[in-house]
């Protein structure tokens, strides 16, 4: 009876622990398998813990060159989604124009595509083109789908804007530069920077347009595949566990930075 | 912006269409230096359309904006040395308090904000709340940083559009006067956007009443309540009691009507009709102004009073007086209000009475208007 009673009183924390845990596991055996020395040209079962891989990320040929390109191609198509789409969503919710709302719906038509008819289709395209497959194709391509993204994250934060506040600006004697970079930006930043998060992370590891569109330039989950085929070396753990490290130390630091504010205005 | 001290707000043939919907018509209005000025009507009538178009906000579709002698129509919002105070106050969410306040000053180029916001907050009486965010304020906190961040660059004219609107009765009333106060220490010229009379009436030294994008008559608040020249003033401000009646002579300085069986007395000066003989009158009168006496006591009341007879049909008690509803031949629902002094207990519905008033207190309309327009208005505000 007690024991059911405690069930009871506890069932919501338990399904979330379960629910945390499912969602965790597969990145606890990334990481533990960074660890791994495996026997033979696959890292798919345990043998015996070292270090090894970690001392030596680049220990793979052509692993951290592909590495580098994608953080490159993420870097640009980051940068480029970013600025179209915060410009995109500002001109959906503050202006009205011909054809808004077709253009409200076709910016979702790239989520729905199917991708690898998407990545067929670009790759049609840049050769009936004559365009020159590789790094410029692939960040072509990133940038157009990741602006989709980017304009639904901006244009949550710039509905709920009040269209008043840059008008206060203005009744305050902010010219329209000033009242940009002082009212409009930060107000919009959080949404700005949601939308430039989901764009790094897209483009970072897309691999079926990529794939198709690529040429013979190699990004990093283009190369896991190709690695996979013969054998999958520990570094490739290595990377996957230093990126989510990565990602949870500026998840951490964020909230930090979120609490001491709090703290510090009460 | 203190560099020039003259002048008035003077908007000449001022004007403002959407498509074809006219909100303002073209509209002369002058608000003299200094003044607390109000703009009164329901919603809709074209008064936040006219103060934004003083504050820039708002483009003219005809007419001239003028602060003193310089010309400002063409000028942006940034380049005018009026602010506003928001409906809804519009704070920046991202600043605290003192930045809020200090962001004309700082977008004007002026370094040492400090003493001035400093001032400013403990003309508000915030001056604890300096670090928070808009957020973490109260509604009344809220309207008084919204006045501080407007009044802190010395505008010419200062802008408030319904501040009040989003506040509770209680709150409402001590901001009333507190704006009232701040406006006598500072001395700058208000200009006050509002639907409610009694703010309007309470605070403003001039008040225009607008309906339906013109203003229908412009004067002191109690000019306005004692003199109304149209049904509209007389009912959305206050509330009127109106008989149709017909000229029958004028003698003297007075006017007067015939009405049903009986004769009324007014002063030439308070009726806005002609006074042709045989002309069509509202004659109309407060409820405040009349005594109530019983059928038979009439006798006691004194010669020269306009009077009417009627039956009382109702009668509710509301402390400081009693509110009778009176059925008259002349008038089917007359309002009176009388104060609880000495209460005469047969006074009750049914009873038949004598309502009587001095002529003093009667006006005259045209009756070529809606006798209820202002009524709605105000019920729904």
């Amino acid at each position: 009876m007690t024991a059911v009673n405690w069930l009871k009183r506890n069932l919501v924390v338990i399904a979330g622990l379960l629910t945390l845990a499912y969602l965790l596991l597969p990145n606890v055996v990334v990481t533990v398998f960074s660890f791994n020395q495996p026997k033979g040209r696959f890292n798919y079962e345990w043998q015996e813990f070292s270090t090894a891989a970690w001392r030596d990320p680049c220990g793979v040929s052509g692993l951290c060159g592909s590495l580098g390109i994608s953080l490159q191609i993420a870097f640009w198509a980051t940068v480029g989604a970013t600025l179209l789409g915060t410009m995109i969503a500002f001109a959906l919710v503050r202006y009205r124009f011909r054809a808004r709302g077709a253009v409200n719906s076709l910016i979702f038509l790239p989520m729905a595509m199917p991708e690898v008819v998407m990545a067929a289709s670009l790759l049609t395209l840049f050769l009936n083109l004559g365009a020159q497959l590789g790094f410029w194709t692939i960040l072509i391509a990133h940038i157009m789908f990741c602006l989709s993204f980017v304009v639904t994250a901006v244009k949550a934060r710039v509905m709920s804007m009040d269209p008043r506040l840059e008008q206060a600006a203005q009744d305050l004697y902010a010219g329209p530069l000033q009242t940009f970079l002082r009212v409009t930006l930060p107000i919009a930043a959080p949404g700005i920077a949601a939308g430039a998060m989901l764009a790094f992370a897209l483009s970072f590891d897309d691999f079926i347009i990529t794939n198709f569109n690529a040429g013979s330039t190699v990004t990093f989950p283009m190369f896991v595949w190709g690695s996979a085929q013969r054998g999958t070396p520990v570094q490739i753990n290595v990377i996957g566990t230093a990126m989510f490290v990565v990602a949870v130390l500026l998840v951490l630091v964020s909230m930090a930075i979120g609490n001491r504010r709090k703290k510090h205005k009460a | 912006m203190t560099n020039d001290t003259g002048g008035d707000v003077r908007l000449s043939g001022i004007s403002k269409h959407y498509g074809s919907f006219t909100a303002v018509h073209p509209l002369d209005l002058t608000v003299p230096q200094g003044s607390f000025f109000a703009l009164l009507g329901a919603s809709g009538c074209g008064k936040t359309t006219t103060l934004r178009m003083i504050a820039g906000l708002e483009e003219p579709s005809g007419g001239t904006v003028h602060l003193g002698e310089q010309d400002v129509t063409v000028l942006p919002p940034y380049k005018r040395p009026v602010n506003t105070v928001f409906q809804s106050y519009a704070l920046f969410p991202h600043l605290d308090i003192f930045e809020n306040i200090a962001f004309g000053l700082r977008r004007r180029g002026i370094k040492s904000v400090k003493k001035q916001v400093d001032d400013m907050l403990d003309l508000v009486q915030l001056g604890e709340h300096a670090r928070k965010k808009p957020h973490q304020l109260s509604g009344g906190q809220q309207q008084r940083v919204a006045v501080a961040r407007a009044l802190i660059n010395h505008p010419r004219v200062l802008l408030l559009d319904e501040p009040l609107g989003a506040l509770d009765l209680k709150l409402r009333r001590q901001m009333q006067l507190e704006l009232k106060r701040i406006q006598t220490e500072v001395g700058i010229t208000f200009v006050h956007v509002t639907h409610d009379q009694e703010e309007a009436m309470t605070m403003a030294d001039t008040v225009a009443v607008m309906n339906a994008g013109r203003v229908e008559q412009l004067g002191s608040p109690s000019d306005l309540y004692e003199n109304p020249r149209t049904t509209f003033v007389a009912n959305f401000l206050g509330t009127s009691n109106f008989i149709a009646a017909e000229v029958d002579s004028t003698s003297g300085d007075d006017v007067v009507l015939k009405a049903g069986g009986g004769k009324l007395t007014l002063p030439a000066a308070r009726c806005s009709a002609p006074a042709t003989t045989g002309g069509k009158v509202l004659a109309g009168v407060r409820p405040e102004k009349i005594s109530l006496t019983h059928a038979d006591d009439a006798g006691g009341i004194p010669a020269g009073r306009n009077r009417i007879s009627g039956r009382i049909a109702g009668s509710s008690f509301i402390g400081v007086s009693t509110q009778y509803v009176v059925d008259s031949p002349v008038c089917p629902e007359f309002e009176v209000y009388a104060q609880n002094v000495d209460r005469d207990e047969r006074l009750v519905p049914g009873a038949d009475v004598v309502l009587h008033w001095n002529p003093a207190h009667t006006f005259g309309l045209d009756a070529a208007q809606d006798i209820d327009a202002g009524i709605q208005e105000e019920a729904a505000s």
